[in-house]
């Protein structure tokens, strides 16, 4: 059956330009791409991941309003610090919710010559027109892609995080088919996602995958609880402790971190 | 006769060397731009330590540890007075050492130097359980004077009350001021004989037979100096080394220029005693002996290592007092490595990765206070190399060459303190610490009352009265109130150098230096943040102040939010700007002794923290004696738009101006600048070099973690050698007070989640 074109979401603008709500912005990003990075967290995401540190980010057309030319002006200063490999980030919330903004503000930065880097958890990803047309636009303007895989099982996914996963992974085809850069992530939970089946499960997917650049283990953290708590959202991982540096190099042995030094290049 | 010996020597140790200038000349740089070896390679020819370096270093670093848990001295002299050769030799450990010399006959044993102020020689031996012998305080009381006496007699009322209000605060006035980088390589290149006669010559030369004050100076300092470098001899000679004649190999080479400086922290407990640049220049002598095949790659790291202990081992007695402005007894022995030629070409050579290499084989430690000559031009092997080394160790303080080769003209410069860069050959900088801007800000407002002593001490002008501060009327009474700044801080300066050349002349590394000198007059700014941010409160945040019974303003509210140094905003950036071209050019209009050109800089040392102490609450929200942030940083909890935001702030300080120095200490934690080590070496590369395009002077880099420092103040004893940069140079974290750690913890974390 195919499938209904999905209803076009009325873009707020403002001059003709596409308004973004952002989060934050952080002009020292280290570890969010190459090299070092302006990074843009942008407001707004439909996951309730369980271990999220920006429960901040979540809500959806609040925050600071700007045009792309807006936030190109508040980057450029720092363009000298970017060298060969960085460049600017994309982040959030969810920046995929925000595409048409991502769209603008790549396309400005890649007649710069800016490297362009966008950070997703994928959930918004979708076949279905326009959207998708939307995001192949996206993706002639974007150099590489963080790329979350919460869960490899689509069930403990969903009670992790809200969602299924099925086309988060069809997201990771899709860019592995066009060979889009990308650096796959994955947060280590104990008692959510450090078991060895589904660590292996996923390191034999991410293999299949051909444009993969980096992988990276992150272990859970606990930094971002107190804003649960500033907000009066229940906190769900309460109790759980960041795993042992054990358990995270046993899950980069699993996950073939080791193999991946494309990121180097 | 003479002659002709004396040119067959020359000519036997300057074999293979290619020819130039330097001959027939005194010139060091000639003879480095003629024969220095370019290395474009990476690290992996370096080598490990030898056993006896390794038992020499743990034999250093017991008594270094004995030291430190005995209160900070071992032994000291108590009457005999430090002179170039008042003590027979000493050792570590003779047969293991390649390169030898000690100040006093002991290793750590603190000399007697009370030049500078016989007052502050006996306190700093009492606070460690010594008593002065009373002869010697007979000697420099009644019979002569010590430097000290000479300022105090001089001293007019208004200074005396501005120095004890802490408004100039930190004056070489019972010290010795320091800074000044002899040209030692000379030692080595030319033997003292040669050095000698060429002072002989400047002396038969100077002063057209009228003798006025400046020629009568001179010729009294240049015999002074000649005095000096047969001393120098007579030193030598005790350790068994002729140093006559020119050194013909590395080992003498490194040798003959330490004998060099040897005689310089055997006169002087000068504020800051620098090495120099010397890497390429040893390097010369390195590359002949290994092309010559009588020195190994293993001797030559092994040279370096031991010559690099013995700047490890400088050591003075100072009085508590001096060790809370600058903790942890630094000495600023800096070597400056690396850099360009004003033709273009690195000067990198294998000799600046062996000086890296010493904090591998010795582990960190707090001298030689390495500085990093950078310039985007620089291989990229090498900058990868020290950013590796600045991730292991936060030992290395990085300076903008190509700002400073611009600035002073000469690519034979060095790192003279802390961050200030001098010419070698020909340039001598007159120290004269900081004046506090933000109590400035406070006087203007307290009509010259002091808004912690309540005492009159600047002049006084009619104070605000108003509730509210209103803007314009604040900066025309600021303005006037750093006039008044600007004329009693140049005229303490003044006074102290011109006894300081009377009674406390630098004839040692003077000797080693042209006799015609290029002079700066170095003044300092502390508090520039708090300054900055207090105008922007009075500019944009609607501040009221709070006044005690007697009128004087002790605290402030704003009700608005203003913006602050640190964001890269230019509405506050530029009011930081401001500050220092205004005292600059205030300070410009005055007589400068010797003629000599005015320099600023804003670098505290971690004198920040005692600043802050003497400082009443600011307009800023700064509270009464919280620390000031050092050197040119922004104020803690400033920075809301991430750390290159901050570096950006910083960088807009005009070097123009601050030619002495802009510090700016960063910290951050391991996994904000990467995941894996090659990639933190690529932030750490690409963030020092974006900020030297911006034209940013100095950066200190830091890498660890908060935890790792709470646990160090709880633990001592697990971080014994726990190596930290502050405001211009490295410190044990274990010799920092409490204050002061405290300080450093709670400083601006560069750290992502």
């Amino acid at each position: 059956m195919a499938k209904s074109p999905l209803r076009e979401r009325k873009v707020p603008k403002r001059d003709g330009e596409v308004l973004g709500f952002v989060h934050s912005t952080e002009s020292f990003g280290a570890v969010d791409g190459p090299g070092i990075r302006f990074v843009a967290f942008m407001q707004g995401c439909n996951m309730r991941c369980q271990f999220c540190h920006n429960p901040d980010t979540w809500k959806k057309n609040v925050g600071t309003e700007m045009t792309s030319s807006e936030l190109l002006e508040k980057a450029l200063p720092f363009r000298q610090f970017w060298g060969e490999k960085g460049g600017v980030t994309l982040s959030g919330g969810e920046i995929l919710l925000q595409i048409e903004f991502a769209i603008e503000f790549f396309t400005k930065c890649k007649k710069l010559g800016i490297n362009t880097c966008l950070d997703t958890c994928g959930q918004p990803f979708t076949r279905r027109q326009p959207w998708f047309d939307k995001f192949q636009r996206l993706m002639d303007v974007t150099d590489i892609l963080l790329v979350d895989i919460k869960h490899i099982n689509s069930d403990e996914h969903r009670k992790l995080t809200g969602y299924r996963n099925e086309n988060i992974l069809d997201l990771c085809q899709y860019l592995s088919d066009i060979d889009k850069p990308v650096w796959i992530r994955h947060v280590l939970i104990p008692e959510r996602t450090d078991f060895d089946n589904y660590l292996t499960e996923l390191g034999a997917y991410i293999k299949t995958l051909k444009n993969v650049k980096k992988v990276e283990v992150l272990p859970y953290h606990t930094m971002g609880v107190h804003k649960y708590h500033e907000m009066g959202i229940k906190y769900k991982l309460e109790g759980i402790e960041p795993p042992t540096s054990e358990r995270v190099a046993n899950a980069e042995k699993l996950l073939h971190v080791e193999d991946y030094k494309g990121y180097l290049a | 006769m003479m002659k002709q010996m004396e040119r067959e020597t020359s000519q036997k140790a300057w074999d293979d060397f290619k020819g130039g200038q330097w001959q027939s000349e005194i010139d060091i740089r000639d003879f480095i731009q003629q024969n220095y070896h370019q290395y474009n390679g990476d690290e992996s020819f370096l080598e490990g330590p030898t056993e006896d370096t390794s038992i020499l270093n743990d034999k250093l670093t017991k008594i270094k540890l004995k030291e430190r848990a005995a209160g900070g001295v071992l032994d000291a002299d108590t009457k005999v007075v430090s002179t170039i050769t008042s003590h027979g030799p000493g050792y570590l450990d003779k047969d293991r050492e390649k390169i030898v010399g000690l100040q006093t006959d002991k290793p750590m044993k603190k000399s007697l130097m009370p030049f500078g102020g016989i007052r502050m020689a006996a306190d700093a031996l009492k606070s460690y359980g010594f008593e002065i012998d009373p002869e010697t305080t007979h000697i420099f009381t009644d019979i002569t004077k010590s430097h000290n006496q000479g300022v105090f007699d001089a001293y007019t009322p208004e200074i005396r009350r501005a120095r004890h209000y802490k408004i100039v605060t930190g004056l070489p006035d019972a010290y010795g001021r320091g800074r000044l980088v002899g040209d030692f390589p000379r030692v080595a290149l030319y033997g003292i004989d040669r050095l000698v006669q060429a002072k002989l010559d400047d002396l038969d030369n100077f002063g057209d037979h009228e003798m006025t004050d400046e020629v009568i100076q001179m010729r009294e300092e240049i015999s002074g100096q000649i005095r000096a470098l047969n001393q120098m001899k007579e030193m030598a000679a005790s350790y068994g080394f002729d140093i006559s004649k020119p050194a013909e190999n590395a080992q003498e080479a490194i040798q003959w220029l330490y004998f060099g400086y040897l005689a310089a922290i055997k006169q002087q407990n000068g504020a800051a005693m620098s090495i120099g640049r010397i890497d390429s220049f040893i390097d010369v002598y390195v590359e002949r002996d290994l092309k010559r095949g009588i020195l190994t790659e293993k001797q030559a790291q092994e040279l370096i290592d031991q010559f690099t202990m013995k700047l490890r081992m400088v050591s003075f007695i100072r009085t508590p007092e001096y060790n809370s402005l600058f903790s942890g007894n630094p000495i600023w022995a800096t070597l400056s490595l690396a850099g360009m030629g004003l033709d273009g070409e690195h000067h990198v050579t294998k000799t600046a990765y062996r000086f890296l290499n010493t904090l591998s084989n010795m582990g960190a430690a707090p001298e030689p206070n390495i500085t990093l000559l950078w310039s985007d031009k620089l291989p990229e092997t090498f900058k990868r190399y020290a950013a590796s080394v600045s991730v292991e160790s936060s030992t290395i303080q990085y300076e903008n060459d190509d700002l400073m080769l611009k600035q002073w003209g000469t690519d034979y410069y060095a790192i003279a303190c802390c961050v200030s860069a001098q010419p070698v050959a020909n340039g001598i900088q007159y120290f004269g610490a900081r004046a506090n801007l933000a109590k400035t800000v406070l006087y203007a407002i307290n009509g010259g009352k002091d808004e912690i002593g309540e005492a009159q001490v600047g002049p006084a002008y009619a104070p605000i009265t108003s509730e509210y501060i209103d803007y314009d009327e604040f900066m025309e009474k600021f303005d006037a109130m750093l006039d008044w700044l600007a004329d009693v801080y140049v005229n303490a300066l003044n006074t102290i150098h011109y006894m300081h050349d009377k009674y406390y002349y630098e004839t040692a590394q003077l000797a080693l230096k042209d006799t015609r000198l290029d002079r700066t007059f170095a003044t300092g700014i502390s508090g520039l943040s708090v300054a900055a941010d207090s105008i922007s409160a009075i500019k944009y945040g609607h501040v009221k102040a709070i006044r005690d019974e007697n009128g004087i303003a002790v605290d402030f509210k704003a009700d608005n939010d203003f913006p602050k140094y640190g964001n890269n905003d230019e509405r506050v950036d530029s009011i930081a700007v401001w500050l220092v071209k205004s005292l600059f050019t205030k300070m410009n209009k005055h007589h400068l002794y010797r003629g000599s050109k005015l320099s600023t800089s804003v670098l505290t040392i971690t004198s920040n923290v005692v600043y802050g102490k003497n400082t009443g609450s600011t307009p800023d929200g700064r509270k009464k004696g919280e620390p000031f942030a050092p050197g040119a940083n922004p104020a803690y909890g400033a920075e809301q738009n991430g750390a290159l935001a901050s570096l950006l702030s910083v960088a807009k300080i005009p070097y123009k101006y601050a030619t002495d120095g802009i510090s700016n200490t960063f910290a951050v934690t391991p996994t904000t600048l990467g995941h894996d080590p090659k990639l933190q070496e690529d932030t750490l590369v690409n963030m020092i070099s974006g900020y030297m395009k911006n034209n940013g002077h100095h950066l200190n880099i830091n890498v660890f973690k908060r935890d790792t420092l709470l646990d160090a103040q709880k633990h001592p004893e697990k971080y014994p050698t726990l190596t930290i940069r502050v405001s211009g140079y490295c410190v044990y974290f274990a010799d920092l007070t409490k204050e002061q750690q405290d300080d450093v913890i709670s400083r601006t974390f560069h750290e992502t989640m």
